[in-house]
């Protein structure tokens, strides 16, 4: 028959966490990896059960408990520092040599390989717990690679994002962004209002100074619209030489009547642009959000109509509105502002429809 | 091409010979201003093209560049976890050359889509040993010599590596332990950091 000591040699190699228990419940042999993480201990000697508690099964008190769980699953945990929780199965060996349990860190074994400094040489060569950290290390460098292509996507989606709402040439929002802004001011229904500028004579300047100068005039203008509103407004260029402002929570007549005044007053200065001296003016319809609810039953125009957008009436409405009274400003002799009224809809050229002045601008291009 | 082979070449320009340099290199190799991802795949024409032209730029012979490569990604601070992945081979030097015939599937365990060639390691005698590159990655063997050398440092061992060229889509690298303790090496923590 085998000697004890060659079977305690047999349980190190093959099991490096095992502890040899005779029936008594004293322990026989421990192996080197349980004496490493405990050192000083001295399992040899001692009951296991006063080294080990036993937490599942929970009925397990005594060693003849203890032999009872054989073949099942134990968790125990060590009543010494440091006290960790570790998985166990106990199998008894013959003719009354006793028990052998065997212990295993679990999950919690890349934990114990840091604290207890921990080597491949702890570990039976058979043990998949060197696989499971090499796996550990290398699916979170796959995963940082990942976090990082992630984090840069994200910055390019977000600057590409940022493009799409702008008009490159002044910076400004551009309609994209008016709609955007638009279809959230409706959804909250917050009052605002919208203020609608046409730049008058701006088409004399390209003809006649040509296009460079024309978009430094309209980068000109773009900083002073910017420079007249608060940060919060919205400030967009949305064709040529138009450009939509909106004040958010700004309803007040005598406010919008200023700012409308002030930017037309600044537009009337010439502007130089190499030695030239270019001169525009301003005309500028307004509306104002509480003031055109209820005239929303008004068809929008057809070439606004986003299909896939049931909000379009409400936001083309006051575009819409606001660019039925910058007709009737653009009619009162340019460099002049008009707030919209429902009676602009029934006077002059504009009756019965909200024709306003873009539309008659296209019908003149086209002519 | 997997995108961690462009982005190790990237990485080693970089923190070589500067990102300027990396950037005349992208430019004379046609492709203007890339950040290769190293979760991306990319046609294996534009990492051929990055290397022909890192040629130029460097002005030496491709396969040292690629041998440099291959010790700067086992040796270099900024790419510890390659040598800590490389170093769970084994305790010894030994032990490290002989995991690396599970290395393609250890790294296809970590990256699912990377296949690096086959290797085979033979023993000749008590340390004289061959390794194997299989065909599939054009210059891997090349770098495998840098790496088979800033391992053999980061294990203390002393070894002498012979690049023996190819035959037949294969190519071989003569490995000699000369002392396996020679000097000592980095230390290793199997749970040092997972960070």
């Amino acid at each position: 028959m085998m000697e004890r000591s060659e079977l305690a040699g047999v349980i190190a190699q093959l099991c490096p966490m095992a502890i040899w228990v005779d029936l008594h419940g004293h322990i026989r042999h421990a192996g080197p990896t349980l004496e490493k993480i405990c050192p000083g201990t001295g399992f040899v000697g001692g009951r296991v059960l006063e080294h080990f508690r036993v937490i599942r099964p929970r009925s397990v008190l005594t060693m003849q408990d203890l032999i009872g769980t054989a073949g099942g699953k134990l968790q125990l945990q060590l009543r010494e520092p440091p006290g960790i929780t570790l998985k166990g199965v106990l199998v008894q060996l013959p003719n009354r040599l006793g028990v052998i349990i065997n212990l295993s860190f679990g999950i919690s074994v890349v934990d114990a390989v840091r604290d207890f400094s921990l080597t491949s040489a702890d570990f039976a060569p058979t043990d998949l717990a060197i696989e499971l950290l090499y796996l550990m290390e290398a699916k979170s460098a796959a995963m940082e690679a990942s976090r990082t292509l992630n984090m840069r996507l994200q910055g390019a989606k977000i600057a590409a994002e940022e493009q799409a709402f702008t008009d490159m040439l002044t910076g400004l929002k551009n309609r994209r962004a008016v709609n955007h802004v638009l279809q959230r001011l409706t959804a909250t229904q917050m009052p605002y209002s919208l203020l609608h500028l046409d730049l008058d004579y701006f088409k004399n300047i390209n003809d006649t100074l040509g296009h460079a100068a024309g978009d430094h005039v309209l980068q000109y203008v773009a900083r002073i619209m910017v420079e007249e509103t608060r940060e919060g407004d919205t400030v967009a260029r949305i064709g040529g030489d138009e450009f939509v402002l909106i004040f958010d929570g700004l309803s007040d007549r005598s406010r919008l009547d200023a700012i409308a005044r002030r930017l037309i007053d600044r537009f009337q200065q010439p502007i130089m642009y190499q030695g030239q001296t270019c001169r525009i003016s301003a005309s500028v319809g307004i509306a104002i959000s509480a003031e055109v609810q209820y005239l929303h039953g008004q068809p929008a125009r057809p070439d606004d109509a986003a299909p896939d957008d049931g909000e379009c009436e409400d936001r083309n409405s006051i575009l819409n509105f606001a660019d039925v009274a910058l007709y009737e400003a653009k009619r009162a002799g340019r460099s002049c502002h008009r707030f919209f009224s429902p009676d602009m809809l029934v006077s002059g050229a504009s009756a019965f429809q909200p024709i306003g002045f873009r539309d008659r601008k296209r019908a003149e291009r086209q002519a | 091409m997997h995108g961690l082979v462009n982005k190790a070449v990237q990485s080693f320009v970089c923190n070589t010979y500067g990102r300027d340099r990396w950037k005349q290199v992208l430019r004379s190799a046609g492709l203007g201003n890339v950040e290769f991802e190293a979760m991306f795949t990319y046609d294996d024409w534009i990492t051929q093209q990055v290397l022909d032209a890192l040629a130029v730029e460097l002005d030496r012979p491709l396969d040292d560049i690629l041998e440099d490569v291959g010790t700067y990604l086992v040796s270099h601070p900024e790419v510890e976890r390659l040598r800590r992945l490389l170093r769970f081979g084994g305790e010894t030097y030994t032990d490290f050359l002989h995991s690396l015939d599970d290395l393609p599937d250890r790294a296809r365990l970590a990256v699912s889509d990377l296949y690096l060639p086959t290797l085979e390691l033979r023993e000749y005698t008590s340390g004289e040993y061959c390794l194997t590159c299989g065909p599939g990655l054009p210059g891997f063997a090349r770098a495998m010599v840098g790496i088979l050398r800033a391992m053999a440092d980061d294990y203390g061992a002393l070894v002498i590596l012979d690049y023996m060229g190819a035959c037949k889509h294969q190519e071989q690298i003569a490995i000699s332990i000369v002392q396996s303790a020679f000097a000592e090496g980095r230390a290793f923590e199997l749970g040092a950091s997972n960070g």
